[in-house]
């Protein structure tokens, strides 16, 4: 029940506020992946499963909504893509590898994080900044 | 990547998802979960995966296409849904389309069109002033006298020729074809060339041929060379009998030159030399006007500038020749401006009609979409709610205006061809009509006002949409009481501009129907029912001793009076109703000699003694003519009573004598007889009568009454002509009922035109009003039902509701009449003695439209008022 009224609510906020969260989603998710994929190529699964994991579960996100940012990825050529049969079993999966380029924005979007997230925390642990 | 990848891409997607989602479930069932649990737990790990398929197809750079056809389906599926609806949309975005495509059509090819000259732009008309004339009277036709000193004097500022449209020949009959009368005109030898016309065949006329003693020469329309000689290639050379005189034509004019003026001539099958043609005497006066003068601006010369050295040198002309028929003045217009002049105002005001009607057409649709809109509020307020992009509901809107519109246009295409079709046949008196055709311009302008019909409508609806909060729609789709007062707002405001311009066009429509039928009911001056007129002409190569054609009109005549049925008939060079034909200056003996270069002008008609009954015209003081009042004896006159009455004032005209200025001829008035009209939308002039024989006319109108059935007369009428000379071809053959019909065309026309238009107006006016009160009413169910429950009377509930509905039709029509005021004042041009400020019609607009608007709130007033309150309530 509760979490029924709870997902609801979530529904109706993400509504009020789909643009913007998005966005800061967005960008996140792009780097997230990037990142990951610098261990070597992955498919879709494979990298949701090692954003959840790495994280503790924190980032928990229903890893379907990977997919969009992926085709996405690959549409801006930071990624390619390939059918490959998976080491461990018979079938084949999408393997995704980062390119070149991929390499260079993920260099640009770590940069960017960083700034941000020191710019935040000074905003916000201003005690900390001067210790 | 392309679109044509798409379904690859598609696949290719599916798969991925697929095996990744079966990866998925097979880890679930790994640890530990049973078949159906690891579905569903992989399921929700997953999320949405139709939404995720539509958010990844998204990235997809061709999805921009995909997108809008997917709209376009789902908007063809909701319009489908709403059958009444869309139809209703479609024919009324169709009338709007249809009546403008129509319109604009023909005030391109008619009134935007360059003329098919050369450098047409330099081409302009010349004509003389009368400036000393009591009555203003611009626009006259130019004497030869002046006209070959304005060429001598302005060689350096243009080129000039002359032209006179108002000719008629008799081609002979010849191997099997019919004689017959066709309208030609007379021209200088540099007329084609000045204009730029080259023709098909053979030549155009030079210096050599516009000689008096010159071969006869003539170049042929194209319409009749291939009418009367099916296109022979092998023409030029031959010889065409005009007036049973030879004449050898040099040349064939293209199918694409016309010349049409204020003065007419679109009608013109032979074109012949001016100085070959006319008498010298003709090619030396200043005193008779039978020319048209055309002008070429050199470079750099304005018309202004033309217009006022010609001002100058006709002061100087009227200074040397001071005969009362000289004009002192001269004015001109570009060619163009002359030959659509009269219809200017008329299809801009028409066109401004339609103009109306396709804004009232959109706001309708606008008011219905926005009307759907709120009954699809709770819809779309879920679908915002659940993700739905504003933009793309927004986008929604817009395509489903879209569709509606170019299902509209492309029906009004349709109408348009339809009404093009029709107004072409109805006015192919009118100018340039053959300038007339769907071409690009035409279609950018349909493609243009349907996307701008569109847009309007649809942006309309999804504003109001837009606006609302997805929040708020929710919760007003639960609670009904105050539900859709925002839209309503709207629409209220969409009505009383469309109730405005319904008030414009009716005040418009009403107008111009008052001076219609005004028009048609204005006395001629004799009686119109069973008069049978029809004119023909003596050629003066077999007719040219005056007895030969007094003979042959008395033969004439007396056979046409013999016929049975026949109950009088007479002979006139021309009747009423057929036009000027010709006026002359007069002085009277017995009065004090008039001052230098004035004199009385008096209309002038040569009758035969039976025509005053023939045509019904009444003899108020004195005699007719007698028989042996001809040829030498012909020195008597009768007069009209406005002369009477302008020329002799408290004085008794019969026995006076008249004198004609600059000659030697003196006449005595032994009658007088009533007004008539020789144009119908014109006053009658002072006019004078001379016998018919003994002043050499040849062309003659025989006028025929009868009892009942005057038309059967025509016939036999032909055959006793037949009889006595079957050379003689006859023409103009009309009732005079026929006759002031085709005067007043151009009348029915506009205004038939724009009350169609009023009325469309009006009916979507009236379907706005209905369409929104019923909706308020059904929003307002729970209210009234609350309000009947407290114990609300029914006649209070009626009157509340309708004079919710009311209110905008009353604001509008406040708003319409000034505006009408101001706008009806532009088409004052067009009415005949009825003022632009016409109380009556006025009145009669806001009665009618007080009366439709009630009619229209009355049925859902009475529907509010009738609410069983138990039911309403229970609604909810």
């Amino acid at each position: 029940m509760s979490s029924m009224t709870k997902q609801k609510e979530t529904k109706r906020a993400q509504a009020k506020q789909a643009q913007q969260r998005s966005a800061v989603l967005q960008g996140t998710l792009d780097m997230l992946i990037l990142r990951t994929l610098l261990y070597g190529p992955a498919h879709g699964h494979q990298i949701g499963k090692h954003i959840q994991r790495t994280t503790n579960d924190f980032l928990q996100m229903q890893h379907g909504s990977l997919y969009p940012a992926l085709h996405r990825l690959e549409e801006r050529g930071w990624v390619s893509a390939k059918w490959e049969t998976a080491p461990d079993k018979n079938r084949e999966f999408k393997y995704y590898r980062l390119t070149d380029e991929g390499k260079k924005q993920l260099v640009v979007e770590e940069s960017q994080w960083k700034q941000m997230a020191e710019a935040v925390a000074r905003v916000m642990w201003p005690a900390a900044e001067e210790s | 990547m392309k679109w044509w990848h798409s379904k690859k891409r598609d696949a290719d997607l599916e798969r991925e998802l697929r095996s990744d989602l079966e990866l998925e479930e097979e880890e679930q069932r790994e640890s530990g979960a049973s078949p159906e649990e690891a579905r569903y737990a992989a399921r929700r790990a997953f999320g949405n995966a139709a939404l995720i398929r539509e958010q990844t197809r998204a990235v997809w750079s061709w999805n921009r296409l995909e997108a809008f056809l997917r709209d376009l389906r789902y908007g063809v599926r909701t319009l489908r849904r709403t059958p009444g609806f869309t139809v209703m949309a479609v024919v009324v975005i169709a009338l709007g389309i249809g009546a403008n495509v129509a319109l604009f059509t023909v005030v391109h090819g008619v009134l935007l069109k360059p003329l098919p000259y050369r450098d047409p732009d330099r081409l302009v008309l010349m004509y003389e002033n009368d400036t000393d004339h009591p009555h203003p009277m611009p626009w006259l036709p130019v004497d030869a006298g002046s006209f070959w000193e304005w060429q001598r004097a302005e060689q350096s500022v243009a080129q000039m020729a002359m032209v006179s449209p108002f000719q008629g020949y008799i081609v002979s009959s010849e191997a099997g074809k019919l004689p017959e009368q066709i309208d030609a005109a007379w021209c200088t030898g540099n007329f084609f060339s000045l204009l730029g016309v080259q023709p098909i065949l053979g030549r155009s006329f030079t210096s050599e041929d516009d000689k008096p003693g010159a071969t006869a020469t003539a170049v042929l329309s194209s319409s009749f060379w291939k009418r009367r000689y099916g296109a022979d290639p092998a023409i030029v050379g031959k010889t065409v009998m005009l007036d049973a005189k030879p004449y050898t034509i040099i040349g064939v004019l293209p199918s694409s030159f016309t010349y049409s003026g204020a003065f007419g001539g679109s009608t013109v099958q032979v074109w012949t030399p001016v100085r070959h043609e006319a008498p010298t005497w003709l090619m030396q006066t200043y005193g008779d006007h039978e020319f048209l003068v055309v002008a070429r601006l050199a470079p750099g010369v304005t018309l202004a500038a033309l217009e006022s050295r010609l001002i100058a040198l006709q002061k100087q002309i009227k200074a040397e020749h001071p005969q009362p028929a000289v004009h002192p003045g001269a004015i001109g217009r570009t060619m163009l401006d002359d030959a659509v002049h009269n219809y200017k105002t008329p299809l801009y005001a028409l066109l401004a009609a339609t103009g109306c009607v396709l804004l009232i057409a959109c706001m309708n649709v606008a008011g219905l979409l926005v009307a759907r809109a709120a009954s699809r509020n709770k819809e779309l307020a879920i679908r915002a709610a659940l993700g739905g992009g504003r933009l793309r509901l927004m986008r929604e809107r817009l395509i489903e205006s879209l569709l509606l519109s170019v299902a509209g246009g492309a029906l009004g295409l349709l109408l348009a061809w339809g009404a093009l079709s029709w107004l072409i046949h109805m006015r192919s008196d009118m100018n340039r009509v053959e300038a007339i055709q769907f071409d690009g311009v035409v279609a950018a302008f349909t493609v243009g006002i349907l996307l701008l019909c569109a847009l309007f409508s649809g942006l309309i609806s999804a504003a109001s949409a837009g606006a609302k909060n997805v929040l708020t729609g929710l919760q007003e789709g639960s609670r009904s009481h105050s539900a859709g007062t925002a839209r309503a707002v709207l629409r209220r405001v969409l009505l009383t501009v469309e109730v405005g311009l319904t008030v414009v066009l009716l005040v418009g429509a009403g107008l111009l129907l008052k001076s219609f039928q005004r028009l048609r009911s204005a006395d001629i001056g004799v009686p119109v029912d069973n008069v049978l007129t029809m004119r023909l002409a003596l050629p003066e190569t077999r007719y040219g001793e005056p007895a030969k054609k007094i003979a042959f009109f008395e033969q004439l005549i007396a056979g046409v009076r013999a016929l049975p049925g026949v109950s009088a008939a007479g002979l006139v060079n021309s009747a009423p109703g057929e036009g000027w034909a010709g006026d002359t200056n007069f002085s009277i003996v017995e009065h004090p000699p008039l001052p230098t270069g004035q004199g009385l002008d008096f209309m002038l008609r040569g009758a035969e003694p039976g025509y005053f009954s023939a045509i019904g015209l009444p003899l108020l003081k004195g005699r007719i003519f007698r028989q042996d009042e001809r040829q030498e004896h012909a020195n008597v006159v009768l007069i009209s009573r406005g002369a009477a009455q302008e020329f002799f004032p408290g004085e008794d005209p019969i026995g006076k004598h008249i004198k004609d200025i600059g000659g030697n001829g003196v006449w005595e008035v032994i009658g007088v007889v009533g007004d008539v009209r020789w144009s119908i939308a014109q006053p009658p002039m002072p006019t004078l009568y001379w016998p018919l024989y003994g002043n050499g006319y040849s062309v003659a109108t025989i006028v025929i009454r009868s009892p009942h059935d005057v038309e059967s007369l025509a016939v036999p009428v032909q055959k006793v002509l037949g009889r006595l000379d079957p050379e003689l071809p006859v023409w103009g053959v009309m009732t005079l009922r026929e006759a002031i019909g085709k005067s007043t065309v151009d009348s029915e026309f506009d205004s038939i035109l724009v009350l169609g238009f009023a009325v469309i107006a009006l009916v979507l006016a009236a379907a706005g009003l209905y369409g929104v009160l019923s909706y308020l009413v059904t929003q307002r169910t729970g209210e009234i039902g609350i309000r009947i429950a407290l114990g609300a009377k029914r006649t209070q509930l009626l009157r509340l509701v309708l004079l919710d509905g009311l209110r905008p039709a009353i604001v509008g029509m406040l708003i319409g009449l000034p505006a009408s005021a101001a706008v009806v004042r532009l088409i004052r041009s067009m009415l005949y003695e009825t003022q632009p400020f016409d109380f009556g019609v006025f009145a009669a607009v806001m009665g009618v439209f007080l009366l439709v608007a009630i009619a229209a709130c009355m049925v859902p007033a009475w529907q509010a008022a009738r609410l069983d309150p138990m039911q309403a309530l229970r609604n909810e």
